[in-house]
Order: C-alpha cells, then sequence, then structure tokens
C-alpha cells in the first residue's frame, strides 16, 4: 500500500511502486484533469504539484510519491476554477484545444507562487517545459501577468 | 477520509471521482440524436426545446481547439431568438441526418452557415406561429428574442410554446431574422471545464469493466510481424491477453496499421507488457525508403521536364528569351501533427452493437471503417465524439477506432486502445516531403516575363490507390491552380513520386510547400529586381480581379468547393490584406528591423503575413513580433478567428524552424518530442497582432488559412537579415541522438 494525500484526500493505493503518479491519477483514481503528452517529462501535460514543487507525474514513480501531498489541476482551487489563474485563462479565452492548459495552469501556478511578480524572461523561463500544439503562447503569459497583478492588489 | 483501491478491483474508473464522470458520458451520449416526443419541439436533427424550456443546439463538428463549439451553436441560437448563454450544447454522434461531418478542409462554417440558419429560421418561425394562434394576433407582431416570443407586453417562452410548436407543419419558405450576437466578440465555451481538468477528452471516458490496450506496430508501412513471443508480456502484472492484429494490406485507406496489441487492466500494464513483447518484423518492401535518397530523387524529378497541368502562352519560349533567368530549388519535408493527445479510442461490442468513443473529426467515416473491419453494419455502429486535444488532419483517419474495436470485440469488456507519443510519431499520416523549382524569365526591365513551375512530392491520393504518383488536381488547387500571376508565360509542370509511408492531411496541406515555394521566390525575385518585396508581391499577383479557369490554363478552379460566381478568387481581397499587414507593421518605417511578407490565399479566404526576425545567441532565427491581416468573408466569432491566426503562426512557425520526419530503413527516426521538437514558448514571438478585414462576403475557412503564408515570411525576413534564403526546411534541423 502506498500512502499519498492527493488534493487533501488521504489514499492507500495497492500499486506497483514503478507505476508512474500519471496512470494511478488517471486509471485507479479517474483524477483524468491531468493529461498524458509524451510520457517523457517533455511536453509539461501531466504538470500536478507535489509537496508544492510543481513534476511531471508521467516520469514521477508511486514510490516517490509515498507519504507526501499531490495537489492536481481538480484540487488546485477550492471551489474548482477559483485560482486566479484559472479565472485569468477564462477570462483571456487562453484554451485553444486545451489539453494541455491543465499542465500550463499547474506549472504557471508553482510559478506564481514562488516568484509573485515574475518578469516576461522569467515566466519564458518556467513555462518552457509545456508545450502548446495550438500556439497559444502569447495568451498564456498575458494571462499569467493578470493573475499576478490580480494576486498583488490588497 | 481515507479512499483504499486495492489491486483486486482493478476495474478502470471505480475511483470515487471517476463515477460522476461515467455517468456524465452516459448521459451525453443518450442525448445524442434529438428524438421528437409530445412534449418536446423538435423539428430538425440540430435543435429541441424541451417544455421545460431547455434549448440544446447540436454541433455536428469536432471540437479540436477552432472554436467551433463556440461558433456553429452560436448562429443557431441567434438566428432562433435565444440566448446563445442559455443554450445547452450538444455535441452530435456521426449520424448521417446531421449532413456531412467531416471536420476538415477548413470547412464547418463555410459549409453549413446558410443551411443551419434556414434551420433555425424555420423552428423560429413555428414558435412565433404557434404564439401567434394563442394570443389570436397576426404573426407579423411578434417578435422571438431571448428564448421567448413577444408581442411588446407580454412573452410566452419557447418551452411554453414547444408542445403546439410540434404540431405544426414544418413550413417550407422562411424569412432570415437579424442576427444580434453573430460577429459580435463572444466567449470560448469550453474554456471553464477545460481550466479544472473537467473537459472530457477521449483518453477521459470511463466505462464499466474497461481494459486498456496498446499495439506495437510494423515499423514499416505494410510491415507484418515474422515471429511473436509473448512469454515475458503475459507474465507482466496486469496484463491480460495478447492480440495479434490483421496485418494491412495496399491501399491504405482508412484501415488500421496493424501490429500486436497488449490489453492489460491499466495503461501502465498495458505498457510494461508491450515493452516485454519480442517481436522480429518482415518489413516488406517499403524497408528501401530512406528520405535522404528519396530527397535526392525529388530534386531529380523537378531537375527534369514535367507532365504540364498548367499553361499560359509558351513557357519554355518565353524563358529561353530572357534577358535574364532566376532559378530556385525549394524542400519541405515530412512533417507529423503531433497533437498534445495522442490518438485515443475506446470501444464497446455487444454482439453485432458496436459503441466507440474517439477524438475523431469524421465520426461517419470512422463508423463506415469499424462496420467495414468488423463485418457489421454501418448503423450498428455509434460513434461519439468527445473533445479533440488538438487535429491537425491526424484524426481524419479513423486507425486508432479500428483498434479499439477489434479488441473490445476480441476481449468481450469494452477497451481503450491509447497511443504514445512514440507511436504518434512514428505511425502517423504524415504530411508529404516535396521539392519544387521554380524558374522565372525576367526581361531588361526586370519585369517577370516567364513562370514555370516544377513539383513532384507523394499524393495523398497514394493512401487511397497505389497508382498514384502524382500531386492530383485538388492538391494542385492549393496554391498553384489558384495562384493569381501577372504574367504572360506560365507552365507548372509535375514529376513522378512514389509514396513509401502513409501520406494524409496536415493543417492547409500542400498549400503549406506551394506557398513557402511561392512566397520565397517573389521575395528572391524582388531582391534580384532591387524592387521592394511587398512591391514586387503585389506586381507579381498582378491587378485586382477574379480569376477564371481560361485565364489561368489550369484544367479545374476548384475553389475547395465554393462556387466561383458567389465567391469568386479576388486578387483584390489579396491586395487588401496585405496593404494591411504591412501598414500594421510599419513596413514603411523598417528602422532597422528585418521583415519579411508573404500572403497567401486558402480555403476561400486570405491572409497576410508580416514577420520580424533577429538573430539569437547562437546565431539562430528568432522570432519578434508578427502581424497578420485576415479576410475570411463572415465570421461568426471573431475574437477565435483572430485567436485561429495567431495559432497558425506558432503551428507554422514551429513546423518551419523545426519541423521534420525522417526515414531510415523504412521506419521514422524521430520519436517523442525530443527529436521532434516544437516550439517553445521562449521562442515564441512576444506579440501577434491580428487584425480581420471586413469584405463582407460569405464565410471563408479559419482554421487553416494563417499556415501557409508564416513559413515564407520567416524565410523572408531571415534573407533581409542575412542575406542567407533558407530554400530547405526546417531552419533547424535537430541533430541526431
Amino acid at each position: 500500500m502506498i500512502h499519498v494525500k492527493i488534493n487533501g484526500v488521504d489514499h492507500d493505493l495497492d500499486v506497483d511502486p514503478e507505476m508512474p503518479l500519471l496512470w494511478a491519477l488517471r486509471d485507479v483514481l479517474g483524477l483524468t484533469g491531468t493529461k498524458f503528452g509524451c510520457g517523457e517529462a517533455l511536453c509539461g501535460a501531466c504538470t500536478v504539484h507535489l509537496d508544492g514543487d510543481p513534476v511531471r507525474a508521467c516520469v514521477t514513480p508511486m514510490h516517490r510519491v509515498k507519504g507526501r501531498e499531490v495537489t492536481t489541476i481538480e484540487g488546485l482551487a477550492d471551489p474548482p476554477g477559483d485560482h486566479p489563474l484559472q479565472r485569468a485563462w477564462v477570462a483571456a479565452g487562453v484554451p485553444q484545444c486545451g489539453y494541455c492548459q491543465a499542465g500550463q495552469i499547474m506549472t504557471a501556478a508553482a510559478l506564481l507562487a514562488a516568484n509573485p511578480t515574475p518578469s516576461d524572461d522569467d515566466i519564458a523561463h518556467s513555462m518552457a517545459g509545456n508545450i502548446c500544439r495550438c500556439g497559444t503562447y502569447v495568451r498564456i503569459r498575458a494571462a499569467i501577468k493578470a493573475a499576478a497583478a490580480e494576486l498583488k492588489k490588497p | 477520509m481515507t479512499i483504499v483501491v486495492s489491486r483486486r478491483a482493478f476495474v478502470l474508473g471505480i475511483g470515487a471521482a471517476s463515477a460522476g464522470l461515467a455517468l456524465g458520458m452516459e448521459r451525453r451520449a443518450a442525448a445524442g440524436p434529438v428524438k421528437p416526443s409530445a412534449r418536446v419541439f423538435a423539428p430538425d436533427p440540430f435543435i429541441q426545446i424541451g417544455a421545460d424550456g431547455t434549448i440544446s443546439i447540436v454541433c455536428h463538428r469536432s471540437e479540436m481547439g477552432q472554436g467551433i463549439r463556440s461558433s456553429l451553436p452560436v448562429l443557431i441560437a441567434d438566428e432562433l431568438g435565444a440566448d446563445p448563454d442559455a443554450i445547452a450544447i450538444v455535441q452530435g454522434d456521426g449520424d448521417a441526418r446531421y449532413g456531412d461531418q467531416d471536420t476538415d478542409g477548413s470547412a464547418s462554417v463555410r459549409g453549413s452557415y446558410e443551411h443551419l440558419r434556414q434551420l433555425a429560421a424555420t423552428a423560429r418561425t413555428m414558435l412565433i406561429t404557434a404564439a401567434a394562434r394563442r394570443w389570436h394576433v397576426p404573426e407579423a407582431r411578434l417578435v422571438a428574442r431571448d428564448g421567448a416570443v413577444w408581442d411588446g407586453k407580454r412573452e410566452l417562452t419557447f418551452g411554453e410554446l414547444a408542445e403546439a410548436a410540434a404540431t405544426l407543419p414544418v413550413p417550407t419558405k422562411v424569412k432570415l431574422g437579424t442576427l444580434r450576437y453573430v460577429g459580435k466578440e463572444l466567449p470560448a465555451r469550453d474554456a471553464p471545464d477545460q481550466v479544472v481538468g473537467r473537459a472530457v477528452y477521449a483518453a477521459d471516458v470511463r466505462l464499466p469493466d474497461m481494459l486498456v490496450a496498446v499495439v506495437a506496430r510494423p515499423p514499416v508501412l505494410f510491415g507484418k510481424p515474422a515471429k511473436v513471443d509473448a512469454k515475458r508480456a503475459l507474465a507482466v502484472p496486469g496484463v491480460k491477453q495478447v492480440v495479434e492484429l490483421p496485418a494491412l494490406a495496399p491501399p491504405v485507406k482508412y484501415q488500421a496499421l496493424g501490429g500486436v496489441a497488449v490489453i492489460g487492466e491499466h495503461t501502465w500494464a498495458a505498457l510494461r507488457g508491450r515493452a516485454a513483447l519480442a517481436i522480429t518484423w518482415d518489413d516488406g518492401e517499403n524497408a528501401s525508403y530512406d528520405s535522404r535518397a528519396y530527397r535526392d530523387q525529388l530534386l531529380a524529378a523537378v531537375r527534369a521536364p514535367g507532365d504540364v497541368v498548367r499553361s499560359v502562352g509558351d513557357a519554355e519560349a518565353a524563358l529561353a528569351a530572357a534577358a535574364r533567368k532566376v532559378e530556385a530549388e525549394y524542400i519541405v519535408p515530412h512533417l507529423a501533427h503531433a497533437p498534445m493527445e495522442p490518438p485515443a479510442a475506446i470501444a464497446r461490442v455487444d454482439g453485432n452493437r458496436v459503441e466507440v468513443w474517439a477524438c475523431t473529426q469524421s465520426p461517419q467515416d470512422m463508423a463506415e471503417a469499424i462496420a467495414d473491419a468488423l463485418g457489421v453494419a454501418k448503423h450498428d455502429v455509434t460513434v461519439h465524439v468527445t473533445l479533440l486535444g488538438g487535429g491537425f488532419g491526424r484524426k481524419s483517419f479513423p486507425d486508432f477506432a479500428i483498434e479499439a474495436a477489434r479488441l473490445a470485440k476480441q476481449a468481450g469488456v469494452p477497451v481503450r486502445v491509447q497511443w504514445t507519443r512514440e507511436d504518434d510519431l512514428r505511425h502517423s499520416t504524415y504530411h508529404t516531403h516535396s521539392a519544387q523549382a521554380l524558374a522565372a524569365g525576367l526581361d531588361a526591365a526586370g519585369e517577370v516575363v516567364a513562370w514555370r513551375h516544377r513539383i513532384a512530392y507523394p499524393s495523398i491520393s497514394s493512401t487511397f490507390d497505389v497508382t498514384k504518383d502524382h500531386p492530383s488536381n485538388g492538391e494542385l488547387s492549393q496554391g498553384v491552380f489558384d495562384l493569381p500571376l501577372a504574367v504572360p508565360a506560365v507552365s507548372v509542370q509535375t514529376g513522378a513520386a512514389k509514396a513509401h509511408t502513409r501520406i494524409g492531411w496536415l493543417r492547409s496541406v500542400c498549400n503549406i510547400q506551394q506557398a513557402f515555394a511561392v512566397q520565397s521566390f517573389i521575395d528572391e525575385l524582388a531582391h534580384a529586381t532591387n524592387r521592394d518585396p511587398r512591391d514586387m508581391l503585389v506586381r507579381v499577383l498582378g491587378p485586382a480581379r477574379v480569376l477564371d479557369q481560361a485565364t489561368q490554363g489550369t484544367p479545374v478552379l476548384s475553389n475547395y468547393g465554393e462556387p466561383l460566381d458567389r465567391n469568386p478568387i479576388d486578387v483584390g481581397r489579396l491586395h487588401a490584406v496585405i496593404e494591411k499587414a504591412t501598414a500594421m507593421a510599419g513596413w514603411d518605417k523598417r528602422e532597422g528591423r528585418a521583415l519579411g511578407v508573404a500572403a497567401h490565399h486558402s480555403f476561400v479566404s486570405y491572409v497576410a503575413v508580416v514577420a520580424h526576425v533577429s538573430k539569437g545567441a547562437r546565431g539562430e532565427p528568432r522570432l519578434e513580433e508578427a502581424w497578420i491581416a485576415a479576410d475570411v468573408g463572415t465570421a461568426i466569432n471573431p475574437e477565435r478567428v483572430r485567436y485561429q491566426m495567431e495559432g497558425a503562426f506558432v503551428f507554422a512557425a514551429s513546423n518551419a524552424l523545426h519541423g521534420a520526419i525522417t526515414y531510415e530503413r523504412g521506419a521514422v527516426v524521430q520519436s517523442n518530442y525530443r527529436d521532434y521538437r516544437m516550439l517553445r514558448m521562449p521562442e515564441a514571438p512576444r506579440a501577434i497582432h491580428v487584425e480581420l478585414v471586413r469584405s463582407g462576403m460569405p464565410p471563408g475557412g479559419a482554421g487553416e488559412p494563417g499556415v501557409p503564408p508564416v513559413a515564407p515570411a520567416i524565410a523572408n525576413a531571415w534573407f533581409a537579415l542575412t542575406g542567407t534564403r533558407v530554400r530547405e526546411l526546417p531552419f533547424l534541423p535537430t541533430p541526431r541522438g
């Protein structure tokens, strides 16, 4: 049994310790908001937070998350969708196909948690691991800045 | 609370969070085709108004990021007299009653705009008639607005009228209304679900008892397994079965590729099982395919005279007599779509009944292909369309769903077939590999007096008929037959090119290579004659006029299926976007910025792109900024149209800078995003400015027309900066290993 807290809920999972967190989330727990894109930590579509840090769930084996806390897109905000980034994403109409956007938002959320006033270069550097084939980068950058501005308000 | 999931209970989707999703999908499926009943007004397959006031509108085209679910249902709601925010959008299953559902050719809006408006106007008229009878007033005094019929003082909601309207005869002639929402800034309908992980893509569908399969496919097209040892695979915990799929025989058509499937309790088991398979492949004759050698064959083909497919005057004589000749060769490699969502499909087979959930651009073709593969009737196959995590033409092919249907039949329980990124890049439906040679004759004053364009690439037709080894008229209608040229002598020739892999459609298709060659070459002519590239472009395209087949000297002028009298190919519209984009970019005040311009007409729309390029720290091209002017005719949702242009710039720039699928010994070399690179945020321009030119013409395409001008605009800007002409894409080939 692997004990892990996911989105605030404790789970004991009887899974292969080598199983990547991505498949445990998707296939075992039905948390399908985290997407499979490449399986090799090359595209960022599966980004989740492990104790607050962004990790690629597709290359994170379950034994590494044992006893730790995982946050997925479903658990980023309470109520769901209420994170300033999620609101900024909707306001700016960021998604096209939308498939990569959960990973983009999770990476951006970790960036803002560590650096609430990122420069354009900071944003580009932090987001470089997340591919969007639809090409939504300009709006992703704008939405991150809008969310950062909202967070700065007292 | 602690939720315990035991290994024995491994039935996909038993986790607490998935139960609702599975139910949701069942509900969505059940809501699919609209069935008439006494308490429901459903005058056509697209509109259903319940007595409770719910207005459900079907989106019959697939959503893959182009914003169709934020467009077509708005058009229907608007014409109906409903508030688009208050409707429920139902994704249509594959169903012939919706007409053509192929989401391709940038045709969803232009192909259904008038028909859907007419249907909605018919429904509105019937609701008004019902209200007029209830109130005993003339229909002319009534209007439909925000889901109710008004007479100025009182209202009856559509729900209150549904039952009465359903009893009325369907009028054959109705008047179109005034649209209040179409053309305004409209929201992206799926964004709220997408940002919380609630939007449902193919692999997110959960069915009770579902297993997961991955397939080891032949590395070479038409290869087959010579020897399979599944012992180690079957020993992997969670692996249920290893199944050999029928081998593929030419032509490819809409068939699956064959191979060996591993079915497991979950994706991880199936992946581990596949890795443990020992397969010896019989590669067959395509094992000789080597894209480096093939490139040289293509070049040889365009260095010799070919079949003349477009002819005006005597181009060879005019070239021979010209004061000066300019020649250039252009090469574009195979490309893969690489949508962020790799193909996936779920199938459930119960006797002759097959039910499929898939990220498909073409649900009716998919149903037919599955029916053929399983030997059942087409009407026994239901295809539910999920959201697509990108499609770009790849998901027009049904192969992945055929695999799921075969395996579900074999397993006796629902099966999801999951493609990995490696599967996607190595077994795609590739954009063709092309070579083109252009030659222009110039007179003493520098005017272009002769134009010769030689073209060779494997045709998409080869996927359906192995004897096809020249570009088809359809492919040449993408920027060659319909290219305006103010040149008195024109010859277009095609050379033979046999296909050795599966050739398919990639966003904007043959416009990619044909616009790259033509728009680069016109820029070369500008520099050869010391003219401004924008002025040269307008000069070569010639004066504002409408094209006709006789003057073009072509066997067809197909205009993407649109009648030429209703929506002609209008060079004036091309001029307008060139003028707009160059004005936006400050073309006449470049002040040291290296700008490149290109303009192209495709899918009945007109797009000009100006790119600003600089040199990066390692001498590589850096995209600084882009300006795009587009005339797509009437737009339902201009915000999503502008966004398509923005996305098309990045998509096309990604292909131009990095994209290349290569072959060695018949197999694709690239395997994942490390060697099939995508543009990432640090490489994206800091700004992409888009403006729509409002011509008032009928709707044109929006998803694809933004792609073709991008690569040549970048190449032209790079030449302006460095004096180096890039004639072979990509700019930055990824080194092996």
